[in-house]
């Protein structure tokens, strides 16, 4: 009784949070659009790459066909758009400002607004990614054959997705509570990111080597696992493995990110006196 | 000649402060390599699966990397950090400040910041393009190189009138901060030749924020594919676009009104 009460309590609180974001961040909406335009060009720009090389090479690189790249850069387009966030460059404004101060005293971990305030974005920009995506694959054709288990697992590891990136990078985000070189730590982290979720390549384009590394990283399982699914390129063992994965990091990332944020907390308190 | 000095001037101002945080060049540095890493981490893994993409070869790809750190490096030195502080001023009214001034505003808003340690991208474009044109076996004659240095210096006018037209628009949208982002997200493309884009893509870049002349067409010029016409295209957008820029620049400044009033 107590449990549905405090889920109950919790869903009114994101709600909250949820419309003030949107409200807020609706009149930004044309700032938003330019943000959401980076969100387009990076896989519409290596998608041209790569079905550039595919056609070189008579139809096909690496297992992926020109409709299959069409496909995956599409659908990576929209899966990172669906788990992507910018909580890391946030917290050393906030810190800095000391707007920070007036979160901590809420009686809510900061984490809850952060989480709907990255939604309401989503939500809001998905009026102008959607039809993107839809005109993208106009133009470019892409295939995909997701088996009929994958099409139902796959909102699963969308949701698995979010959270396995949402907390590693909250916890990145912590970083600003000890330095101010926030610009370098978050590139060095996306520049990692940016390889091993399978942003600049399938990962199937890469050596044994690079490909065994990516399994154990958590990048791949943010962004390359769910797209793989959802084009059916994955046995229903290596999608349950998968699944496992994301459960993993997730754990990592939970842990992680309370321990930084104590840490940090703490830092913050000493400063404050 | 009172502009060069004055151009001299606040150079020497830019890097008298920035010189005083050495640390920064180190941290600058580390975020060039990390760029740096990106960009050839990706030309690997394409010519891993391909000996050439569309025509280019490797080191001449390796050669478009170098003009685009260049071009960026220029951009990320003197363009940007002038133009945000232009709307900065716009923003909070203390543009007064710089109209007052007895010079033309245009020429001391785009000159009024340098940041100095930027320049690292300078630095690794052109020993990029020095290692490309060396694997080139020495094909750059001196007609060439007169080539590459007018599209690069073409393209760098045309590369600062776009951005003189994107930060002029914050007279009227003052609450689009991030309006200067649009040419840097198109940047990104132009590390890319933009020949293997689709036509309707090659237009984007090459008429609507015309990344095209920055980095592909002096990259064309020095690996020796740049025809007459590309050339005659890039002095011609880089006069249409700064007399364009100057004027919209002067529109736009009919409709400021400062702190002061």
């Amino acid at each position: 009784m107590i449990a549905l009460g405090r889920i109950r309590h919790f869903l009114e609180i994101y709600r909250g949070f949820f419309r003030t974001s949107l409200a807020v961040q609706f009149q930004y909406r044309v700032a938003m659009l330019i943000w959401l335009l980076g969100g387009i060009m990076e896989p519409l720009v290596y998608l041209v790459v790569w079905t550039t090389v595919a056609r070189q090479q008579g139809g096909a690189v690496g297992g992926f066909t020109l409709q299959e790249f069409a496909g995956y850069y599409i659908g990576a387009m929209l899966v990172n758009h669906a788990v992507f966030t910018w909580i890391m460059w946030e917290y050393d404004y906030r810190i800095r400002t000391g707007e920070f101060s007036a979160t901590l005293l809420r009686p809510i971990h900061p984490i809850h607004k952060d989480i709907a305030e990255n939604l309401a974005y989503k939500v809001l920009t998905l009026a102008v990614m959607l039809p993107a995506a839809l005109l993208l694959a106009w133009i470019f054709q892409p295939r995909w054959a997701p088996q009929s288990w994958a099409l139902a697992l796959f909102p699963v590891t969308l949701v698995l997705a979010f959270f396995t990136r949402f907390f590693l990078d909250w916890s990145l985000a912590m970083a600003a509570f000890w330095t101010t070189r926030i610009n370098a730590i978050n590139q060095a982290y996306f520049v990692v990111l940016i390889f091993f979720a399978g942003r600049v390549a399938p990962l199937d384009l890469f050596p044994e080597a690079v490909q065994r590394l990516a399994m154990v990283l958590p990048f791949r399982w943010m962004l390359a696992f769910p797209v793989e699914l959802i084009l059916g390129r994955l046995t229903l063992r290596e999608a349950l493995l998968g699944v496992a994965a994301q459960l993993i990091w997730i754990g990592v990332g939970l842990a992680l990110s309370q321990t930084v944020y104590r840490a940090g907390i703490r830092r913050y308190a000493a400063f404050g006196a | 000649m009172h502009y060069l000095r004055l151009f001299l001037t606040y150079l020497k101002i830019g890097v008298l402060a920035e010189l005083e945080y050495r640390a920064n060049f180190w941290i600058q540095l580390v975020q060039t390599a990390m760029e740096l890493a990106l960009a050839l981490g990706g030309l690997a893994v394409v010519f891993r699966h391909t000996g050439d993409l569309g025509g280019w070869r490797q080191e001449e790809l390796l050669a478009l990397l170098g003009v685009y750190f260049v071009i960026g490096g220029l951009i990320r030195t003197m363009v940007r950090p002038s133009m945000q502080k232009f709307m900065e001023d716009i923003r909070k009214g203390t543009l007064d400040f710089t109209l007052t001034k007895p010079a033309d505003a245009q020429l001391l808003v785009s000159i009024q910041r340098f940041e100095l340690w930027k320049i690292t991208d300078v630095g690794v474009g052109a020993a990029l393009l020095a290692i490309a044109l060396g694997r080139l076996s020495g094909s750059v004659g001196p007609l060439q190189a007169a080539m590459f240095g007018l599209t690069l210096l073409s393209g760098g006018l045309i590369v600062y009138s776009v951005w003189l037209i994107l930060a002029t628009f914050s007279f009227w949208f003052v609450k689009v901060e991030n309006i200067l982002v649009i040419f840097m997200t198109m940047y990104e493309a132009a590390r890319w030749p933009v020949t293997i884009y689709p036509p309707w893509l090659r237009w984007l870049l090459t008429f609507l924020i015309p990344v095209a002349f920055a980095t592909t067409v002096p990259a064309e010029a020095v690996t020796g594919r740049l025809n007459a016409a590309t050339l005659a295209l890039s002095g011609g957008m880089a006069l249409a676009l700064l007399v364009a820029s100057r004027l919209f620049w002067l529109y736009g400044l009919r409709f400021y009104s400062g702190a002061s009033a």
